[in-house]
């Protein structure tokens, strides 16, 4: 296919200049003509990761995939950095089981974190190889060297070779170095930058090619029939009338998998609609009033203590005031604007599935399992789907085009519905959180504990397998988990008696699976909403009971930085507004799995006492990354956790019958628009020295905590129940008591 | 039976066949004549992600049955401006960094483009509503509404 440079060209306006980059996002079909076995996939080997061809170009092969974040640009930068090379002089592969190494799937904040530093390491490798041959070439000392602009020069500049001279067609045939030094960050040029993002021009000028673009040759358009229940049974179809439909050509059935096929889009969404499908009733979710009921009856497979300091049960006994408070959150979708779409294609043995999945070396293993086939036989390609923020529908469709491939032998290109993704994809569990503290006469924390009802990890019975496989009842790979809450679900702070019990559940309503920052927002919600709750009933402002409490120095430091950015004044004695709409403020802290990022926020929220509507009018975020790759890209992450999660706080909640669920589209399942998005005000805290942490999740954590205590500072009102609509916020304001 | 209907997209002349007047205006333009800057989001004309021009005014082309549009002008993302003549919007997207996954983009793009047609000089506040039909799940708002003021600026 014809590279079109025009296309990726960015025009930016930086600092007045016009700024043209030419970075690379090669189309999908470049990566066509690789052989299997040609280029190493180890994570072990430079190679795996980098190539340098006869003119200099650098291609990057990264396991660490794009989802709208800006991590592969993020990435591009950190290679062309630690080479010494022009980032216009770096493209990229990204997500090819038969080309990129797997680096695990692309979540949990680790795509520079974990998948950038491994490839600096190879690019350092790399670099100090290429040093050594050129000292060797030139006879010279490697101190007298250096990289630079994709070569290595004298230090006078007298001589240079540049790296395709000195590889002269040869592949970067070494194991990654973990004694390579590190290119020192005070020589940084790209990394630190706000480096234009490689994919955006393509996608304003219309010009990208997204997962839901491609097109094979003979390809066919299929579309799935989801059962009328969660877990109901297909009894009969009949796709009689379906066969009036120009361009229909056949139902694909497995069990109670159905599927329809035309030769046009059209043709399979109408079939999809006409044909007629009989299933046997099923009513196995809970009654959805009874939802928090359900998640505390939930048969508990363990109780693990996940945090402890001291004896917190003989303390909380030890005399003074208990306070204890209940907090629960609501299941999400995931709700990504383009529903999930992949392409299969299935021929001499061999299955290719062009997929949106955050994780094409495991979706290869699980399709290989379900198929049958040996994983070698399969080669899953990352294409850009419309955003994810987790498992979202991705891997089910992706499935689902791959047994309807399987079983026609053709090109087929399956694209959900709306009321596919809204319906099926995995959802974020619903999850109660119970708190207790004890406070001793002086007014502080004598003791605290708290116990969280989640469902367990990895899920053994109600965990996201592939979607196709659970239908057609096919082999299933391994168990799912619903995003790994792990030891850092605990408190931030330094308490001297202290436990936190995770009761880890065997069942949650619907097939669960990672949300953005999954179970970490719901138990920071609980952490922070209840130490607010603290400080308000031992009269101490809240960022003064967040100090005496933070041991961590960067922490504190956040927090101070954070007083001061948001201009926080102390309520003291100040009354609430009285009126109608009341204003007010709410902080809230996190260290993001107690090992990384460090994130604080305050909202400014307005209340409208009357109707109940909540609007938050400005957030304020300080966030600490340590190194930050990207300034413009990592703002760009911020601002979509704050916006997102004010969403996710105020107004997303799944609905359900005791069959499906039935909050299918924007109508039913609303979520935050244009008028309603607050201000975002954002402080940077850059550690060029420091190693870089991930930003994809952290701020998402403290936003619903934030925006609960702002309500509570506007109007005296405790909300404990995400999301805060309108009837939850006048029940709480109608239970505050009169002073 | 197929219908014969003609079209103009992006300025050129098009003739199709279709085999059912009742096929969204989405589908003639991505699977018949292979354009892409648009998307299916929704099919309910709740999100915006499948926004085209009609005669210049915004229209969701996952609800309009193409028999509908027949003989009207269309205009896509790909016709509004090219890398070599983007539009004032694009630019402004492009200098503000306004997307991150960029599936919806097209609608606010090509929703904007409209209203600032008839809307010179917009506050926010007018922007904010001007979008309020436009859904993005990334999160990407303020950012969008920051470019579509600097391309209002620039076209005023």
């Amino acid at each position: 296919m014809l590279e079109s440079p025009i296309a990726r060209r960015a025009l930016l306006k930086a600092g007045g200049a016009l700024v043209v980059s030419f970075g690379f996002v090669p189309r999908v079909a470049d990566a066509q003509a690789a052989t299997p076995g040609a280029k190493t996939v180890s994570a072990d080997e430079v190679g795996g990761f980098i190539a340098i061809d006869s003119v200099g170009q650098v291609t990057l092969y990264s396991g660490k995939v794009e989802l709208g974040t800006g991590a592969l640009t993020a990435l591009t930068q950190i290679v062309a950095e630690e080479l010494s090379v022009a980032f216009a002089r770096v493209k990229t592969i990204q997500g090819d089981t038969m080309l990129t190494p797997d680096q695990g799937p692309t979540y949990a904040s680790l795509s520079i974190q974990n998948g950038g530093m491994q490839i600096r390491r190879a690019a350092a490798t790399a670099r100090d190889a290429l040093l050594e041959q050129a000292a060797g070439r030139l006879g010279v000392a490697k101190t007298e060297l250096v990289a630079r602009d994709g070569g290595v020069a004298l230090r006078d500049g007298s001589r240079a070779l540049t790296y395709s001279e000195l590889l002269g067609g040869r592949q970067l045939a070494m194991k990654l170095n973990p004694a390579a030094p590190l290119k020192d960050p005070k020589d940084f040029t790209i990394v630190g930058t706000p480096v234009p993002r490689l994919d955006i021009p393509a996608k304003i000028f219309g010009q990208f090619e997204f997962v839901q673009d491609i097109k094979r040759p003979g390809m066919l358009h299929a579309r799935v029939v989801h059962p009328a229940g969660i877990k109901a049974t297909l009894l009969s179809f009949s796709d009689g009338a379906c066969r009036k439909i120009p361009g229909y050509v056949r139902a694909v059935r497995k069990g109670n998998f159905l599927a329809v096929v035309a030769t046009s889009e059209w043709a399979a969404i109408r079939a999809s609609t006409t044909i007629v499908a009989k299933w046997s009733d099923w009513a196995g979710l809970p009654e959805q009033s009874q939802l928090y009921e359900y998640v505390r009856r939930s048969k508990i497979d363990r109780s693990e203590v996940m945090q402890a300091a001291g004896d917190s049960s003989t303390a909380m006994k030890a005399g003074g005031r208990t306070l204890q408070a209940s907090y629960e959150l609501a299941m999400n979708t995931h709700g990504s604007i383009g529903p999930s779409c992949a392409v299969a294609e299935f021929a001499g043995g061999r299955l290719t599935v062009w997929t949106p999945s955050q994780a094409s070396h495991l979706l290869r293993v699980q399709l290989a399992t379900m198929l049958a086939l040996k994983p070698e036989n399969v080669r899953c390609i990352y294409v850009e789907g419309a955003g994810c923020y987790g498992r979202n529908g991705a891997d089910d469709c992706s499935s689902e085009a791959a047994l309807i491939a399987h079983q026609i032998g053709k090109p087929v290109r399956l694209q959900w519905m709306r009321a596919d993704e809204h319906g099926w994809d995995p959802k974020g569990p619903p999850m109660v959180l119970d708190y207790r503290a004890s406070i001793d006469d002086a007014g502080r924390i004598a003791a605290w504990e708290s116990d969280v009802f989640m469902p367990e990890r990895p899920m053994k019975r109600s965990g996201a397998t592939l979607l196709a496989a659970t239908l057609a009842d096919l082999p299933k790979y391994g168990p799912s988990h619903p995003g790994n809450p792990n030891p850092g679900i605990g408190i931030p702070y330094a308490l001297a008696h202290n436990k936190l019990t995770a009761h880890w559940l065997l069942d949650t309503p619907l097939p669960a699976a990672w949300i953005r920052a999954p179970a970490r927002m719901q138990n920071t919600f609980g952490n922070e909403c209840f130490l607010d709750e603290i400080a308000a009933a031992t009269r101490v402002d809240p960022f003064e009971m967040r100090v005496r409490h933070l041991a961590d120095p960067r922490g504190l430091e956040l927090i101070e930085r954070l007083r001061q950015f948001a201009k926080w004044q102390p309520r003291g004695a100040t009354p609430r507004d009285a009126g109608q709409l009341a204003r007010g403020r709410g902080v809230s802290y996190c260290k993001y799995e107690l090992v990384r990022t460090y994130v604080g926020v305050v909202a400014d929220v307005a209340v409208d006492r009357k109707s109940g509507q909540i609007k938050v009018e400005r957030v304020w975020v300080v966030h600490d990354c340590g190194q930050i790759i990207n300034p413009d890209g990592l703002r760009n992450q911020i601002e979509g956790n704050v916006v997102q999660t004010v969403s996710r706080s105020l107004i997303e909640e799944l609905t359900f019958s005791r069959s499906a669920v039935t909050s299918l589209n924007w109508g039913s399942y609303p979520i935050l628009t244009f008028p309603d998005v607050p201000q975002i005000q954002i402080d940077l805290v850059d550690r060029p020295a420091e190693v870089p942490w991930g930003a994809g999740e952290p701020t998402t954590s403290v936003i619903p905590s934030a925006i609960a205590n702002a309500v509570f500072d506007a109007t005296g009102a405790r909300l404990r129940s995400v999301p805060f609509r309108p009837p939850t916020v006048l029940a709480a304001l109608a239970a505050v008591p009169r002073s | 039976m197929a219908t014969t209907i003609k079209l103009t997209v992006n300025g050129a002349p098009q003739t199709l066949q279709v085999e059912d007047p009742n096929m969204p205006l989405l589908y003639a333009l991505r699977d018949e004549l292979g354009l892409h800057g648009f998307h299916f989001g929704c099919g309910l004309a709740q999100c915006g992600a499948c926004t085209v021009h009609y005669y210049g005014e915004a229209l969701r082309s996952c609800v309009m049955p193409v028999s509908a549009v027949a003989g009207a002008e269309i205009v896509t993302l790909e016709g509004l401006g090219t890398p070599e003549k983007p539009h004032p919007l694009q630019q402004a997207f492009i200098a503000e960094q306004a997307a991150q996954c960029g599936y919806c983009i097209n609608g606010m793009i090509m929703q904007a483009a409209a209203f600032l047609k008839t809307t010179k000089r917009p506050t926010e506040d007018q922007v904010r509503q001007a979008l309020a039909g436009n859904l993005c799940k990334c999160g990407t708002h303020v950012r969008i509404i920051r470019a579509v003021m600097r391309a209002a600026e620039q076209m005023a």
